[in-house]
């Protein structure tokens, strides 16, 4: 056999091993994030770590209710926030925006995308806590929840647009022309027809917002305040709860993880497992939706 | 059927004329309220984008000089010194990242476009291990970084001993950005043209020459840029290099030294030593780069498109 046959099936097996790299980092990370956490996972419990309000290290008391409560909150403020703005821009990239004018805001979306998310928490701390300090509530920092969410919203931005612009532009011509034959106006075609045939791109496009934001890290530990109590209103108006600061599953991990030993690091390994679970759920639903608009 | 018509026409007759006028006015109403809305969406996205670049950069001028460029952090409640250490990391940190994640991405990508296209469907080992690794890219894409950070210091930090060093870091790192790679990689080598492998396969090559020789190389500026866009990722990433990298300000000299990226410098000088003149000087810089990094993608990926 010549020896370009023998070359050319090594590289295809070599080139295999590459492909299935993916898989075995997959494998590590589980692997390894779960040999790790498992003394805290065996030591507290799953249950108890899920369901403990109080999380005090020092006291060996590991409880994840308050981070998780601060996560979710912060996720769902950003997404109040930030899924009208994201699908707003989406359809207008994709049927109103002129050619001058789209030229201008897409590169702006792809540019949110690729900002540092340490530079969004700074602007954050600088600039937008005077402002939410101004609400006139007894014990607000300006750091907190709102604020936590304001930046989320921007941050998962590009990941909703871009995905939902796709999921829009994706719907066959025939459809909105067969709609503005009936004689409805472009608005009501994008409502009533452009709109429902996108849907499921555009919910996992959601839902990917929603992995993200439950993944970021850096911008949230600026913002948010990193206090480990469970979000309560600071006054009688139930809306304050946004002004409670908060600490979130990632927080947890980057601001104990340098200086944590024994069973406190293992602790925090057992949190990143548990937002590890949280965040493959949220995703694969978004994939299984995806595809299953493909076919 | 024209007679039906005409009937229920005379039936309407005038009187339904304004109802419909206004019907159509209504429309026309919702229209242009919904539409102000998606223009309002439009201007907030780019009025965000330039409230959040116009004052860091306006801000970070104040600072950035030669010297603030060309003299290292001296630490300090004030965040004395320059940034040059930290550019300096992030430098290295990219060349290992990339030096790993690249060919082991353009790699993978070259495999699943180019051998394993035909196997769809069918039954076998090879086809199985196929569907895992796409299986393993999707998932590795969705996994946040701090769990990346996780990883890497559980094994590269703590059971390889490689402490928190630029190894550790650029390991976990290259796992970070290898999805990115394999994605832009793949998109690239879809869009070469059929004929072109068929062109070269029909002159009697194996496929590994063909896509060596013929394939590679059409793809090469889609391939660059999706190094290009992993270089924006390494320099804006923190979440991994915050539990990997250490932190240290001075000046790495091997691959076992530990550091800090500009992106780091950023974090520690907002939250550790509350010198914002400074890390919005740094946070300037890192904008700088990041539209940098934007104008070349456009501009390959402009290259591409002509060439496609």
């Amino acid at each position: 056999m010549p020896i370009r046959y023998v070359v050319d099936r090594g590289v295809r097996y070599l080139l295999l091993l590459s492909a299935l790299a993916s898989i075995f980092i997959v494998f590590l990370i589980g692997l390894f994030t779960l040999r790790e956490g498992l003394p805290a996972l065996w030591e507290i419990g799953l249950s108890n770590l899920l369901t403990g309000r109080v999380w005090r290290p020092q006291r060996g008391e590991f409880g994840l209710v308050a981070m998780v409560a601060g996560s979710v909150l912060a996720t769902i403020g950003a997404m109040l926030l930030g899924v009208p703005l994201a699908l707003g821009c989406a359809i207008f990239l994709a049927e109103v925006a002129p050619d001058s004018v789209r030229s201008i805001v897409r590169p702006a979306v792809e540019l949110l995308a690729g900002i540092p998310s340490v530079v969004y928490g700074l602007f954050g701390m600088v600039v937008l806590v005077p402002l939410v300090r101004q609400i006139p509530v007894p014990g607000n920092t300006g750091f907190g929840l709102l604020l936590a969410s304001i930046v989320l919203a921007v941050m998962i931005l590009p990941t909703i647009t871009n995905i939902a612009e796709d999921a829009i532009r994706a719907v066959p011509r025939e459809y909105k022309e067969g709609s503005l034959a009936l004689g409805t106006t472009h608005w009501q075609t994008i409502v009533g027809v452009t709109l429902p045939a996108a849907r499921s791109g555009i919910v996992a496009a959601i839902i990917l917002g929603v992995g993200r934001a439950l993944g970021e890290t850096m911008a949230m530990i600026m913002v948010i305040g990193n206090s480990v109590i469970f979000p309560r209103p600071l006054g009688n108006n139930p809306l304050t709860l946004f002004l409670s600061q908060a600490r979130t599953l990632t927080g947890n991990i980057a601001v104990e993880i340098n200086y944590a030993t024994g069973l406190h690091e293992s602790a925090l390994f057992a949190t990143g497992v548990v937002l590890f679970a949280l965040i493959m759920i949220v995703n694969t639903t978004a994939h299984l939706l995806i595809r299953g608009r493909a076919r | 059927m024209s007679e039906q018509g005409e009937i229920i026409g005379r039936r309407v007759g005038r009187k339904a004329m304004p109802q419909i006028k206004s019907n159509l006015a209504r429309r026309h109403l919702a229209q242009k309220a919904a539409f102000a809305f998606l223009w309002l969406a439009g201007l907030v996205v780019v009025g965000a984008l330039l409230a959040v670049v116009g004052y860091v950069v306006a801000q970070g001028v104040r600072v950035i000089n030669l010297d603030f460029l060309l003299t290292p952090p001296r630490g300090g409640l004030s965040g004395e010194g320059g940034i040059s250490t930290t550019i300096v990391a992030t430098l290295y940190l990219i060349l290992v990242t990339i030096g790993i994640a690249t060919p082991l991405g353009v790699g993978a990508a070259v495999y699943l476009v180019e051998y394993a296209g035909e196997m769809q469907g069918r039954s076998g080992l090879i086809p199985r291990l196929v569907a895992l690794a796409r299986f393993g890219v999707e998932t590795l894409a969705g996994v946040p970084s701090i769990i990346f950070g996780l990883f890497g210091y559980a094994l590269f930090v703590t059971a390889m001993h490689f402490g928190f060093s630029l190894l550790s870091a650029g390991l976990a790192g290259a796992c970070l950005i290898l999805p990115v790679i394999i994605r832009a990689t793949e998109e690239a080598l879809r869009a070469v043209p059929r004929s072109y492998r068929e062109g070269s396969l029909a002159l009697g090559t194996t496929q590994w020459q063909t896509i060596w020789g013929v394939v590679l190389p059409a793809a090469l500026p889609g391939i660059i840029t999706s190094i290009v866009l992993s270089v924006g990722r390494v320099v804006s990433e923190t979440a991994v290099f915050y539990v990997t990298l250490g932190g240290s300000y001075k000046m790495p000299t091997s691959l076992l030294s530990g550091g800090r990226t500009m992106a780091l410098h950023v974090y520690y000088l907002a939250m550790e030593t509350r010198a914002f003149d400074k890390a919005m000087g740094t946070g300037a810089i890192l904008i700088v780069v990041i539209i940098l990094i934007n104008v070349v993608i456009n501009c390959l990926s402009s290259r591409l498109m002509i060439k496609g």
